[in-house]
């Protein structure tokens, strides 16, 4: 009994040392117990909370290293990293930032300077955090169960060499990547062996290469994210399972750019996506057993357009509205398969009335057979005579791949 | 010739013909713009209607209206008039005259429906732009076949004959030429193709104007140097005034030596 007892007093009178301890440190540029964040963080202890009040801040590579501190500003708090190398460079668990303006992060073409940078962290949470001038934004790497939240980051990059990217995880898992506004960087968010991240939200636009793009990352998920006018939308890569959801993938437009572009891709899910004015919706290369069901495709140059070595593609339950090229296909049909879509081009009748065409549609026109086959043939675009050409291969084909056709192409445009 | 010009121009202002050609793109753009209200779709629309019937017009229209005023013609060339100056009065005449109905059948209903408050006012300038630049190299073109035929139904059928030839056979057999030769590399053969027949040249240059160019520049780096850029504006501008110029220029000296 007395051992319990003092056992017990010995837990509270830890518990109660621990909460004394806890402190709060303020920051302010003059007139505070701290002026410079890096002393405040060398001096705090686990579990302490560090207020960096309103003011400019020329402060560079802050380090945190092992302890788990509560770090917030507030409006009007400003890190001028000046040029001089990474805004915060941290090694910790249950870490918290919130509400700071970092700006301008050294450039380099050796090192990856980042405004954050994380390494082995775990539990952590960066949250509406201002990023201008990023070379790199946020730098994740093997750190694990974050939550990425409001940010906002861009960067003055002008060419692929002298900008990074603005989230980058590497080695990472379970991230939350949440509401975050990322432009003019390299890549907006980018994972590289990255699993079970959730990336929700997000508006990625005027990046120079891609909106988003996964690497090596396996179980991931992307929902409600808008791609807008980046060199291209996403770009997912030797991933696995991969879920692509409710995303909207729009003026992805130059001469090479994608709305989404899939390479390696296996057990994938792409549904409820838009994909608008983008040259190509989605260049498919090496993908095997994926779902695209109830996406719509408008206005691009092409819709889709699938490369050598696809099986098992399955196209249901989508709209392709108004697109120059419905589809472009090299290869043998394999496994893959396009049944019941909406094709906004399909001229056939439904005389049962059970809102399915009763003439199959064939999606690859003779015109986009021949572009395929001899791309400079594109400078023929809606002349005349192809059009001649396209109709007669409508009425008997004879060019276009027999197989490839819409079996039970759809009269009324899907809506969900 | 501003004199003769003037005359021709009266005389078509009061045919029948000109009225109707310009009733037909006034209904046919109020028609677009009734369907679908949006601006640039109505746009492309008209552009292959432009590429297709603004030759076919003016070839038509430039030979016939040679052969009508031979009478005309021979009253003049007893006048002490320069002879160049009565074809290429007569020829300014028409095709000016042509050129006056499309400008206003297209640019009146297009006007209504607030086409100076909307971003694509470029894109119709452009294509109103090529559209009087066909008329010009067409009828000149049909002009030449004319003052070369004597006979009336050769002169016709040649002109028609030109109009499928430009209009569809030729992309005809510059398509086989481009899967034939498929190995070797052609975007500059494919893009000199274009420059050398009028209607693809201003196909060319109205796609430049709209989005598509993107979808042209994706297929190589000579194709985006041109079509991303404004070297190929200005290379394709600069060719439908030749393509305007060389036929006039045979008028030119065509008329001067020919025996009547």
């Amino acid at each position: 009994m007395t051992t319990l007892n003092h056992f017990l007093i010995l837990l509270l009178a830890l518990f109660f040392c621990h909460s004394v301890n806890a402190k709060t440190l303020n920051i302010c540029v003059t007139g505070c117990s701290y002026n410079s964040i890096q002393k405040a963080v060398d001096e705090a202890e686990s579990g302490d909370t560090l207020i960096i009040k309103k003011g400019v801040y020329k402060e560079f590579d802050i380090t945190i290293y092992k302890k788990s501190l509560y770090i917030s500003g507030e409006k009007g708090t400003i890190i001028d990293v000046d040029n001089k190398g990474y805004g915060f460079r941290v090694e910790a668990t249950d870490i918290t930032l919130k509400n700071i303006t970092i700006k301008n992060i050294l450039m380099s073409y050796t090192k990856e300077y980042a405004a954050l940078f994380l390494f082995k962290s775990y539990d952590f949470v960066l949250e509406n955090i201002k990023i201008e001038g990023a070379f790199f934004g946020i730098l994740i790497q093997k750190s694990k169960d974050g939550k990425i939240l409001n940010n906002i980051i861009s960067g003055e990059g002008t060419t692929e060499a002298n900008t990074g990217n603005a989230i980058h995880l590497w080695h990472s898992e379970r991230i939350v990547i949440q509401n975050n506004k990322v432009q003019k960087m390299r890549d907006g968010i980018y994972i590289e062996f990255g699993n079970f991240c959730i990336i929700n939200n997000n508006v990625s636009k005027n990046n120079l290469r891609y909106g988003l793009h996964f690497m090596f990352s396996n179980d991931n998920v992307y929902t409600n994210n808008m791609f807008n006018n980046n060199g291209a939308g996403v770009a997912v890569m030797f991933s696995k399972k991969i879920k692509m959801i409710n995303n909207t993938f729009k003026k992805n437009w130059g001469p090479t750019s994608y709305g989404l572009l899939l390479k390696e891709i296996n057990d994938a899910e792409i549904k409820n996506n838009l994909f608008e004015d983008n040259t190509i919706g989605i260049n498919v290369d090496g993908t095997n057993r994926i779902n695209y069901t109830e996406n719509t495709f408008y206005n691009n140059g092409y819709a889709v357009k699938v490369l050598g070595a696809c099986y098992t593609n399955i196209f249901t339950h989508n709209n392709f509205l108004h697109n120059t090229f419905d589809l472009s296909y090299s290869g043998a049909l394999n496994s893959n398969k396009f049944e019941e879509n909406y094709w906004s081009s399909y001229v056939g009748y439904d005389l049962d009335k059970n809102g399915i065409g009763d003439v199959p549609y064939r999606p690859v026109k003779l015109y986009s057979y021949l572009v395929n086959r001899t791309p400079e043939a594109i400078v023929l675009l809606r002349s005349l005579f192809i059009d001649i050409v396209d109709f007669s291969e409508k009425v008997s084909p004879v060019f276009t791949p027999e197989n490839l056709v819409d079996n039970k192409p759809l009269m009324k445009k899907i809506e969900w | 010739m501003f004199k003769i010009l003037k005359y021709s121009f009266y005389d078509l202002a009061r045919s029948r013909w000109s009225y109707i050609y310009f009733l037909f793109y006034l209904l046919l753009s109020f028609v677009l713009l009734f369907l679908n209200n949006d601006l640039s779709k109505a746009i492309i629309t008209l552009m292959n209607v432009v590429l297709i019937l603004v030759p076919l017009i003016g070839t038509i229209f430039g030979v016939m209206y040679y052969y009508n005023s031979q009478e005309f013609t021979t009253l003049l060339m007893a006048q002490p008039i320069k002879r160049q100056s009565i074809f290429l009065g007569q020829y300014f005449g028409v095709a000016c005259s042509l050129s006056i109905s499309l400008f206003f059948g297209l640019g009146i209903p297009f006007a209504m429906y607030g086409l100076f408050q909307s971003a694509v006012v470029l894109n119709f300038i452009i294509l109103l732009v090529t559209g009087v630049f066909l008329t010009f190299i067409f009828t000149a073109l049909a002009y030449n076949i004319a003052l070369s035929n004597l006979n009336k139904i050769k002169g016709f059928g040649y002109a028609i004959l030109l109009w499928l030839f430009l209009a569809v056979i030729y992309d005809g057999l510059f398509l086989i030429a481009l899967v034939m030769f498929q190995e070797y590399p052609l975007d500059n053969f494919s893009l000199i193709g274009m420059l050398l027949n009028p209607i693809d040249l201003a196909r060319t240059l109205i796609i430049l104007k709209l989005d598509i160019s993107a979808l042209l520049g994706y297929t190589g780096a000579v194709f985006k140097s041109f079509f991303d850029t404004n070297k190929g504006f200005i290379i394709s501008f600069l060719m439908l005034i030749i393509w305007v110029l060389l036929p006039v220029l045979r008028i030119y000296l065509v008329s001067k030596k020919k025996d009547f």
